[in-house]
């Protein structure tokens, strides 16, 4: 009688803690791509859930030990991701002056104020999924800006002149 | 009577102003250097667009104004008035240029951001704007910190008496050494070092954070300029967050202290006296108020439960408290956040963080150390006169470099600037709620603004109305310039139009 009630026990106990880790392990998952802005607006709500987030790679991708660090524009804001090194592989254009970076979508874990990450705004990446590849920007002379300098460069020389014969 | 001011007034203003456009044309050659090096083309027209116009506009005002008379105090403020307004129309012109600010109001607002080194940003799109024009955001801030009038001074100016009452106008009251030039350009000769050493310590951590090496000195440099000039500008949109990195934060909250301080206390640690660091009334009162202003802070982040963790509260609390309080502005949460996720009273731990500012003669804003120590010492000698027999002498001094007696004089000074900083803050608050945006909201960031700060709370977007936009600026302006150049030029229209011949 005391053994059935015991393994009844742990069996409750197992079920119970599962349950208990199904709820806090955030399984509510958003599968439509949100934005930066509803994220930080409303980072309490998506606290610890899995969603999806999608823009432009930025700047550098950090790496840390097996892990790396990339910051994913939207237009709007720019969000950090944690990922896995392997994960940011296929990344080949980051945005900068020079580059459009490359499209992706995030689907990983949020966390309005990361305790792992001294309280930052992230995202822990599951998954990368690229969109669209990226390219190098190619910067053509404009013309007009050209044009104007001379002009500009021909009223100084008068200025240049006149303050000359003025001293004089 | 109120006289009519003179046309030899004119000349001698435009005379000088004319030089500080030329300086300020010059300084652009450095951007343009950085672009070349870079390689981005479109980016060197653009300053070299903007170094035509501010040399153009310099020789037209200095063939026309030509004089060899000495400035006045009243001539030499308003000088520095007017000088500072030049340099934000004539630095936004490259700024515009780039197309990434949506109008040319927008970039005046940077552009004075920038040289009232606050950090309130107006810009589109920052991750793609090129090393060219990010250097010369955070430039205007490095020549903003140290005065746009004093880079006149020690590069473009061989020395004239009228120098020490520009150097005043630029709310700068105390000369490291006895010569103004030779003050000029010790504080360069600091910034300089450090700007060195600074580069050196976070380009460091930015390569070992696996920036690659190009980018992580240039980071460094812009980083360094943003903080030890307490601006706020970071190259990326997501200012020091991007980086994810505690060491980095770490050393920018160094830069900031050191930033926030008097450049006289500089002085005397790099002469030795390193006792002065704990007697001075400055770092004292500083030491002070960032804990009872932390105190509060990181009360209000507690009650709310916005991070469970002691380390991770510390962590965002302190460094937006000390940002707020060295008056750099760099930010590790974003703007939403501190209303979203922060209380009321943490809020209010930030404001008056924000609004008591750094030393005096640093390149800090807001009311400064120096003052609200005059006045609790000041608090304290009157509330002694009470308690004590009416034949009692009670005295009370304190220690700024020497040991100094109060004075009424001082004390009704110190009163006085405060008073008009808290007028400040208080008008840009009214605006905003003119606006639609909640008290607390709204004295946020009239305090970030008028204190040169840049935290944000949200409400500077490129969407707020252009009356927001230009209270903002003459805010940084008047703040910027601790109101006495600002008052002098009011005056000076004021007599335009009403004075007597």
């Amino acid at each position: 009688m005391k053994k059935k009630y015991c393994v009844l026990c742990i069996v409750y106990c197992v079920l119970f803690l599962t349950q208990y880790s199904i709820l806090n392990t955030q399984y509510y998952a958003y599968a439509q791509s949100l934005s930066s802005t509803e994220l930080i607006n409303n980072a309490k709500l998506y606290d610890g859930k899995i969603l999806t987030y999608e823009g432009e790679v930025i700047g550098d991708i950090m790496a840390r030990g097996d892990y790396a660090w990339l910051n994913v524009n939207d237009g709007q804001n720019a969000i950090g991701i944690w990922a896995d090194k392997n994960l940011t592989k296929d990344i080949s254009y980051t945005g900068t002056y020079k580059s459009k970076g490359d499209l992706v979508e995030i689907t990983g874990v949020f966390h309005r104020a990361c305790l792992e990450h001294g309280g930052d705004l992230d995202i822990h990446a599951q998954a990368i999924r690229k969109l669209r590849q990226g390219r190098g920007v190619i910067e053509r002379l404009n013309t007009s800006k050209r044009n104007l300098i001379f002009v500009l460069l021909g009223v100084l020389c008068l200025v240049w002149i006149l303050k000359i014969l003025k001293l004089k | 009577m109120i006289l009519k001011p003179r046309l030899e007034d004119i000349k001698i203003i435009g005379y000088y102003l004319g030089k500080i456009m030329v300086a300020l044309g010059f300084t652009m050659l450095v951007p343009i250097a950085i672009g070349l090096a870079f390689g981005e083309i479109n980016p060197v027209l653009d300053f070299i667009i903007g170094t035509e116009i501010a040399l153009i506009f310099g020789l037209i005002l200095i063939k026309l104004c030509f004089t060899e008379k000495e400035l006045s105090w009243m001539q030499g403020m308003i000088v520095v008035s007017l000088s500072w307004i030049a340099a934000m129309l004539l630095g936004a012109i490259p700024l515009y240029l780039s197309g990434h600010w949506k109008s040319y109001l927008d970039a005046c607002f940077d552009a004075m951001s920038g040289f009232a080194t606050t950090g309130l940003v107006l810009v589109q799109d920052l991750d793609h704007l090129s090393y060219t024009h990010n250097l010369w955001r955070h430039l205007i801030m490095f020549i903003g910190g140290q005065g746009i009038v004093i880079v006149a001074l020690s590069f473009f100016v061989r020395g004239f008496s009228g120098a020490f009452k520009m150097y005043v106008g630029e709310a700068r009251d105390e000369r490291v050494m006895p010569n103004v030039i030779h003050t000029a350009r010790f504080i360069w000769l600091v910034s300089i070092v450090y700007l060195i050493l600074g580069t050196l310590a976070l380009g460091v951590v930015a390569m070992l954070n696996g920036i690659k090496p190009a980018n992580a000195f240039f980071h460094g440099a812009c980083i360094f300029m943003a903080a030890f000039d307490t601006g706020g500008f970071a190259p990326q949109s997501q200012n020091v967050l991007y980086y994810h990195s505690f060491l980095f934060e770490i050393i920018t909250v160094i830069i900031m202290i050191l930033g926030a301080l008097n450049f006289k206390l500089h002085y005397h640690l790099w002469v030795g006296n390193r006792r002065e660091i704990f007697k001075n009334i400055e770092t004292k009162t500083l030491f002070i108020t960032i804990l009872i202003t932390f105190c509060i802070t990181a009360f209000g982040l507690a009650q709310i439960g916005s991070y469970p963790k002691a380390l991770v509260l510390f962590r965002k609390g302190f460094y937006q408290l000390i940002s707020g309080h060295t008056g750099t502005g760099f930010m590790t949460i974003y703007s939403r956040q501190f209303i979203n996720e922060w209380n009321q009273f943490s809020l209010v731990g930030v404001i008056c963080a924000m609004a008591l500012g750094g030393a005096v003669c640093s390149t800090t804003g807001a009311i400064k150390m120096l003052r609200v120590g005059i006045i609790v010492k000041a608090l304290k000698q009157d509330l002694k006169r009470i308690i004590l027999p009416e034949r009692a002498i009670v005295v009370q001094k304190f220690h700024h470099i020497k040991e100094v007696f109060i004075e009424d004089k001082q004390a009704r000074s110190a009163l006085l600037i405060t008073l008009a900083y808290l007028v400040l803050y208080g008008l840009g608050a009214i605006i905003g709620m003119l606006f639609g945006h909640p008290f607390l909201d709204s004295l946020f960031e009239s305090t970030s603004a008028a204190a040169n700060v840049g935290l944000s709370c949200g409400i500077t977007t490129v969407d707020m109305p252009v009356t927001l936009k230009l209270t903002y600026i003459l805010q940084m302006w008047a703040g910027r310039l601790e109101f006495m150049s600002v008052f002098t030029l009011i005056g000076f229209f004021i007599a335009a139009i009403k004075g007597k011949k």
